[in-house]
C-alpha cells in the first residue's frame, strides 16, 4: 500500500486502474476529464491494459460502453452535468440490459444559468434509472468506492451498473492524502469479471434488448431490477467488511458523525459533508447535542439502515445540495418516506437547500437550522416546504451585480455609460 | 481517375449461388413485402455465422425482436435509435479486448449494426461518422425506406422531395410539405472519411447478388465500413406489396438512387444507366407507381428531373458528391 496525495479524479483514475478495466471510452467535460486524462496517459504508456478511446458525445460513449458491456468485459467511464444528461437515455438501456459497469459522475450544477461548481441535480436525476449510486467526500473513498462499486455491480444476485458520484472541484481537484492499494491486494478483494450469463461474445444466438409488448412482463423485468437493487442492502456490509479485512478501512451506507447521543441530526451527503462536520464540532464545543448523518449510498436507497439512525432524535434537517424545481430537496421527501412508519420519528424533521452551483455555508446557518429544530414555529403547512439558505449579504450582492448589469452602478465603478451617450 | 483495386473476396456468381444457410429466418413480424426484411435477410447470409449484430430502435427492431421471437440466428442486441455507430465500435472493442486476453478464441468475428435512414442519417450520424473513424474491424448498414416506418411513417432528412408522410401531408395552402432534397449520406460519409476504406449504395434485390457481394466486400476489406441500402416499404411508399422489388429497379434505373461502391477513393458504378444504351428511365415512371406521390404536381415531376438530371450531369463525381466544378477565386 502507497499513501500518496491525489485529487478526486487522480483517485477516480486510481480505482479504474485498479479494477483493471479492459475498455475506457471517453469523452471531456469540466471537471471530469482529468480523470479520463489520467487513464489516457496510463495506457499510452502501456501501464495499463485498457484500452481508452475518444467517442464522439457522452450518449456514443454510454452506447459503446453497453455494447463492450455486453461482450463481457469490464467497462469504466466518467462523465458531469450536461454530459450526464446528454447520455442520459443510456443510463435506463443500461440498466435495463443489466450490464454491470461502473460510471463516476463528477458532480456541476446543470444549464440554465451554467456554471462550473457543484450540485447533485446532475446525479440525482439518474436515481430512478436503476443504476447504483455511491457518494463520496473524500478523494480516499472515490477510490474505494469504485472497487467495491465493481463488486457490487458484478455479483450475480445484483447485476446492474453503478454511479460513484463526487463533486467537482471541491473534491476533483483537491488532493488529499490517499493510501492506494497494491494491485495484488486489489485483485484478492476484486478478481476478474466472470460474468454470470452468456454474452454477445458466445457463438450461440443471444438475443439482448429484444422489446417487451406485454405489460406485466415489463412490470415483472422492472420489480427483478428493483429486487435486485435492494438485494445490494443486504450483500453491502458483506462486501464492505471484505473490503475492510482486505485494506483496513471500513465504509458504512451511511456515516455517522458524533450521532450517539445526538438529539438533533444534520443529514448531507458528499464533500461539503466536510463543511458540516466542522460546523457540527463548533457546536459541539458550545454543548449542543448535535451529530451529522452522510448518506453514501443513495441507491438502492438504505430505508432501514435510515430508520436505525434517526429514530428517536428530537430533530432532524437535510441539507439537499440539488432542488426539484417547484418541490424542493430530492433526498428530503425520500428521507420522509423512510420515516413515517416509525412510531419514535423524529418530531421535527426540516428541509434546508443548500450548495446550489457551489454556495458555501454562511456564518450562523448551521446555528439557524439547529435552533429551528430545536423551536420549531412553522406551521405544518409551511414545515413541508423547504428552506432555501440565502443571506441578506447575498442578497445585496446580487443587487449589486445587477446593478452593474443594468448599466446603473455609480458607486463601485463610476458611470458605465459612455459621456456621448450622456 | 485511377481504376480500383481488385480486391481478393469470394464473390457471389448468380442467385443459385447465394448460401442457403438462414441466420434470419421466421420469428419476425414485418409487412408484407418488407424489402428491410431482405435487406436484413441478405447480410447476414452473406456474413455467416459468426457475426454479431446490433440493430438501432426503428421498424427492424420492433418487428423483428420483440420477447419470445427474435429471427436473428446469430448474437444480437439492441441499442438506442441514434447509437447506431457506436454500439458497433463498442462491440468490436469488447471483443477485441476478449481476444486480447485469450478470453474467446482469435478469430474473425463480424460487428455489423443496422439503423434506418431516421437513425443512421439523421440521429445517429454524428455517432457513424466517429465509428467510421476508428480502427475496428466494423459494418454499418442504413436500411433507408424514406421514412420512420415504426412510428407509422414520418418524413426524415432522406424521403424523396415531395413525399406525402404523416408530417408532410399534402394540403391546399402548401401542396407538398417535404420540401428537403435527399440527404446524400453515403456520398457525404465517403467524402467525410479519407481512412475508410469501402462506402457503398445498394438495394437487397437489384441487380442481383450485388447487395450481398457488396456486404462481403466491405468485411472482406475491414476497418469501419458503410452501406446505404434503398428499401422500397409497401406501407409507407403506397404501393401493392408484390412490386417492392420492381420499385428498387426503377428507383434505379430512374438514376435518383445511384448504385455505387467507392473503395479506397475510387467509384465503381455498379449500375451505370449511361452504359446499358438506353440511358435513364424518366422519373415519373417510378414516382408515379407510388401512393405517395400522388398529389404531386406537373412543377414537381420537373423539379425531381431536373434536380436527378444535374446529379448525373453536372456533379463532377455524378450521384457521389455534388461539385459540379471549380470557380477561378476574385482576388
Amino acid at each position: 500500500m502507497t499513501r500518496t496525495m491525489l485529487t478526486g479524479n487522480a483517485a477516480a483514475a486510481w480505482g479504474a486502474r485498479l479494477a483493471e478495466v479492459d475498455y475506457v471510452p471517453s469523452f471531456p467535460i469540466t471537471p471530469q476529464t482529468e480523470i479520463l486524462e489520467t487513464l489516457a496517459g496510463w495506457s499510452q504508456l502501456g501501464e495499463i491494459p485498457a484500452r481508452v478511446v475518444m467517442m464522439d458525445s457522452e450518449h456514443s460513449m454510454l452506447a459503446a460502453a453497453a455494447t463492450a458491456a455486453a461482450t463481457g468485459v469490464r467497462v469504466f467511464t466518467a462523465t458531469s452535468s450536461q454530459g450526464f444528461l446528454y447520455g442520459f437515455e443510456m443510463l435506463y438501456a443500461i440498466a435495463g440490459l443489466r450490464l454491470p459497469l461502473v460510471l463516476v459522475n463528477v458532480s456541476r450544477a446543470l444549464a440554465h444559468p451554467i456554471t462550473l461548481e457543484p450540485d447533485h441535480n446532475d446525479v440525482l436525476s439518474a436515481r430512478d434509472t436503476g443504476f447504483l449510486q455511491f457518494h463520496a467526500e473524500t478523494s480516499q473513498e472515490v477510490l474505494d468506492s469504485i472497487l467495491m462499486a465493481y463488486r457490487l455491480a458484478e455479483h450475480e444476485k445484483i447485476l446492474l451498473p453503478a454511479i460513484v458520484n463526487l463533486d467537482g472541484f471541491y473534491l476533483s481537484f483537491t488532493r488529499e492524502a490517499v493510501e492506494v492499494p497494491e494491485p495484488e491486494e486489489t485483485k484478492n478483494f476484486l478478481p476478474a469479471f466472470r460474468p454470470a450469463y452468456p454474452l454477445l461474445s458466445n457463438r450461440e444466438p443471444v438475443a439482448m434488448g429484444a422489446a417487451v409488448l406485454d405489460p406485466s412482463l415489463y412490470s415483472y423485468f422492472k420489480h427483478q431490477m428493483h429486487n435486485a437493487a435492494e438485494n445490494v442492502l443486504t450483500i453491502y456490509p458483506k462486501i464492505a467488511g471484505e473490503f475492510a479485512e482486505t485494506f483496513g478501512r471500513r465504509h458504512g451506507i451511511i456515516e455517522e458523525f458524533m450521532l450517539d447521543d445526538a438529539d438533533y441530526v444534520i443529514v448531507m451527503t458528499n464533500s461539503f459533508a466536510s463543511m458540516g462536520k466542522a460546523e457540527i464540532k463548533r457546536l459541539r464545543q458550545k454543548g449542543k447535542k448535535i451529530g451529522l448523518a452522510r448518506l453514501r449510498m443513495i441507491r438502492p436507497f438504505p430505508h432501514e439502515e435510515l430508520q436505525r439512525v434517526l429514530r428517536g432524535r428530537k430533530g432532524v434537517a437535510v441539507v439537499d445540495q440539488n432542488i426539484s424545481v417547484g418541490k424542493g430537496g430530492i433526498l428530503f421527501g425520500e428521507i420522509a418516506s423512510a420515516l413515517y412508519p416509525l412510531a419514535d420519528r423524529p418530531p421535527v424533521l426540516l428541509s434546508f437547500i443548500g450548495g446550489l452551483g457551489g454556495r458555501r455555508f454562511r456564518p450562523g446557518e448551521f446555528d439557524g437550522m439547529l435552533a429551528s429544530m430545536e423551536n420549531p414555529t412553522e406551521s405544518a403547512a409551511e414545515t413541508a416546504r423547504p428552506h432555501l439558505l440565502f443571506t441578506g449579504e447575498e442578497c445585496r450582492q446580487v443587487g449589486r451585480f445587477f446593478a452593474i448589469a443594468r448599466g446603473s452602478d455609480n458607486t463601485a465603478h463610476g458611470s458605465t455609460r459612455s459621456p456621448r451617450a450622456a | 481517375m485511377s481504376t480500383a483495386p481488385t480486391i481478393d473476396y469470394e464473390k457471389i456468381k448468380g442467385v443459385h449461388k447465394i448460401p442457403l444457410e438462414e441466420l434470419y429466418t421466421s420469428g419476425h413480424r414485418t409487412c408484407q413485402g418488407c424489402e428491410s426484411a431482405t435487406t436484413m435477410r441478405g447480410f447476414i447470409k452473406a456474413a455467416g455465422s459468426r457475426t454479431v449484430v446490433t440493430g438501432a430502435t426503428g421498424c427492424m427492431y420492433v418487428a423483428n425482436t420483440s420477447y419470445l421471437t427474435t429471427p436473428w440466428i446469430v448474437p444480437w442486441m439492441h441499442t438506442q435509435l441514434g447509437a447506431g455507430g457506436s454500439s458497433a465500435v463498442g462491440m468490436a472493442a469488447g471483443l477485441r479486448a476478449l481476444k486480447r486476453k485469450g478470453k474467446i478464441k482469435d478469430e474473425k468475428i463480424n460487428v455489423i449494426n443496422f439503423s434506418g435512414d431516421l437513425g443512421a442519417g439523421d440521429m445517429g450520424i454524428g455517432g457513424i461518422s466517429a465509428a467510421l473513424q476508428s480502427n475496428y474491424d466494423l459494418l454499418i448498414i442504413m436500411y433507408d425506406n424514406e421514412s420512420a416506418a415504426n412510428t407509422d411513417i414520418q418524413a426524415t432528412g432522406l424521403s424523396t422531395y415531395g413525399a406525402q408522410t404523416t408530417f408532410t401531408p399534402p394540403g391546399t395552402k402548401h401542396p407538398i410539405m417535404q420540401r428537403r432534397w435527399k440527404k446524400n449520406v453515403a456520398g457525404m460519409l465517403a467524402v467525410g472519411h479519407p481512412t475508410c476504406r469501402y462506402v457503398a449504395t445498394a438495394c437487397a434485390t437489384y441487380p442481383p447478388t450485388d447487395y450481398l457481394n457488396k456486404v462481403r466486400k466491405a468485411l472482406e476489406i475491414g476497418g469501419p465500413t458503410f452501406i446505404h441500402t434503398y428499401d422500397p416499404c409497401p406501407k409507407g411508399w403506397d404501393y401493392h406489396p408484390r412490386y417492392s422489388n420492381e420499385l428498387g429497379e426503377l428507383g434505379i434505373k430512374c438514376g435518383i438512387y445511384p448504385l455505387y461502391e467507392i473503395v479506397d477513393g475510387n467509384i465503381i458504378y455498379t449500375y451505370d444507366a449511361r452504359k446499358t444504351g438506353k440511358g435513364r428511365i424518366p422519373v415519373k415512371e417510378f414516382l408515379t407507381k407510388q401512393g405517395r406521390f400522388d398529389h404531386l404536381l406537373p412543377e414537381h415531376f420537373t423539379y425531381i428531373q431536373k434536380m436527378v438530371d444535374e446529379m448525373w450531369d453536372e456533379w463532377q463525381m455524378p450521384g457521389v458528391a455534388p461539385i459540379k466544378g471549380i470557380l477561378k477565386a476574385r482576388i
